[in-house]
């Protein structure tokens, strides 16, 4: 299917946030000025502070999870409304502020020839650096699902993706969320369900609070912990992309 | 020890390690629930394998009896099994309470909508 335009069929912007009250008003604001007429949905995963007051505020619908699920549960129900609520396509972006809202166009370009685009840091833009066993795993990482999926991949650990229609439908029935489930074997699926993966480079912003963890030993075991949900991905049986329902309410804009 | 007996520690241990992967690979266990599970069938084998590394490792630890080893880390893996179920269902509990509320209260809410649309059937 042809989507060159990112106002053919309705795209979704989803925030996955665990208490984000501090920044998610803000991205919400400049996600309103830079795209207008992109709809907006909040996935408050059990936060304890008021993200989702903030992001109501801010004129987001708001997703209010009874108690943390992850990432990875977080996204699953936020690519169940897109299909519930007939949205085409699903774009995933934080609300810390790291990822920049005028790149989603170019996510959205990207699916005219794929199923899933990811917004790759390490990609020649931007001066996001990750040093020392930390970049070694995301880059051995990268290389093999890289040929699993069988494109090019520098960052496949990148919370800022957009996925098509094919993809939202697999998707909103098998997200994983176990550790790094959203990320390495959200893609392993995809790709054995013979969705198209691709990358684009994106700039990334300082993060408004938390850093990576650059411990060494902290590093390796994301390194082991890694590999062994990669491994445990490739042996497990394919899935095959669901038949999309008829949307319920008001798929027409 | 007869080739026989060898022979069934190994095949044991690799019963063991096969289902946990078995399990892994068909999504019926959850990585984090397999962790102990494939600890104990690692080292079932290992030991399956050389049982020499057992002899080795009792007298290192100066325990006479070399099967007393065994009992001793098959009762500490099992009870790190248990607590951690323990643990998980501590926090399952706690979950399905914070859902049955979540429903008592979307009740609540139905109802009054419910009862909101009947009036206005009423009145038209």
């Amino acid at each position: 299917m042809s989507a060159r335009d990112p106002r053919d069929g309705r795209t979704l912007l989803v925030l996955p946030a665990l208490n984000e009250a501090d920044s998610v008003g803000e991205v919400l604001a400049e996600i309103a000025r830079v795209l207008p007429d992109i709809d907006r949905l909040v996935v408050d995963d059990g936060s304890t502070d008021l993200t989702a007051a903030v992001a109501r505020a801010a004129g987001a619908e708001v997703l209010v999870l009874p108690f943390n699920l992850g990432v990875g549960g977080a996204m699953r129900a936020g690519f169940r409304y897109a299909l519930e609520h007939g949205y085409d396509r699903v774009v995933q972006i934080d609300a810390d502020g790291q990822h920049d809202p005028g790149a989603v166009p170019e996510l959205l370009d990207g699916l005219a020839e794929a199923d899933i685009v990811i917004g790759a840091r390490f990609a020649g833009k931007g001066d996001y650096e990750a040093k020392g066993p930390r970049r070694w795993a995301m880059t051995v990482l990268a290389g093999i699902l890289g040929r699993v999926s069988r494109t090019r991949l520098t960052d496949t650990t990148s919370g800022f993706k957009a996925m098509g229609p094919r993809a939202v439908a697999l998707f909103a029935r098998h997200y994983p969320a176990e550790y790094l489930g959203d990320t390495v074997e959200a893609l392993v699926i995809a790709a054995r369900a013979g969705l198209r993966i691709t990358q684009v480079p994106v700039e990334m912003r300082q993060r408004s609070g938390g850093r990576p963890s650059q411990h060494p030993f902290r590093a390796a075991i994301h390194l082991v912990r890694a590999f062994a949900a990669l491994c445990i991905a490739l042996i497990r049986p394919r899935l095959t992309v669901p038949e999309r329902p008829a949307a319920k309410n008001g798929a027409g804009s | 020890m007869s080739f026989a007996t060898y022979l069934l520690g190994i095949v044991a241990g690799l019963v063991a390690l096969a289902s946990v992967i078995e399990l892994l690979r068909r999504r019926r266990l959850r990585e984090r629930h397999a962790v102990w599970w494939f600890v104990a069938a690692l080292l079932a084998l290992v030991i399956g394998v050389f049982p020499a590394t057992l002899t080795w490792a009792s007298q290192l630890l100066g325990i006479e009896v070399p099967t007393n080893f065994v009992f001793f880390i098959s009762i500490v893996i099992l009870f790190f099994v248990n607590l951690q179920h323990a643990g998980e269902l501590t926090d399952l509990e706690d979950r399905t309470r914070t859902l049955a509320e979540e429903v008592a209260l979307l009740r609540v809410k139905l109802d009054r909508l419910d009862a909101g649309s009947d009036e206005r059937d009423r009145d038209a």
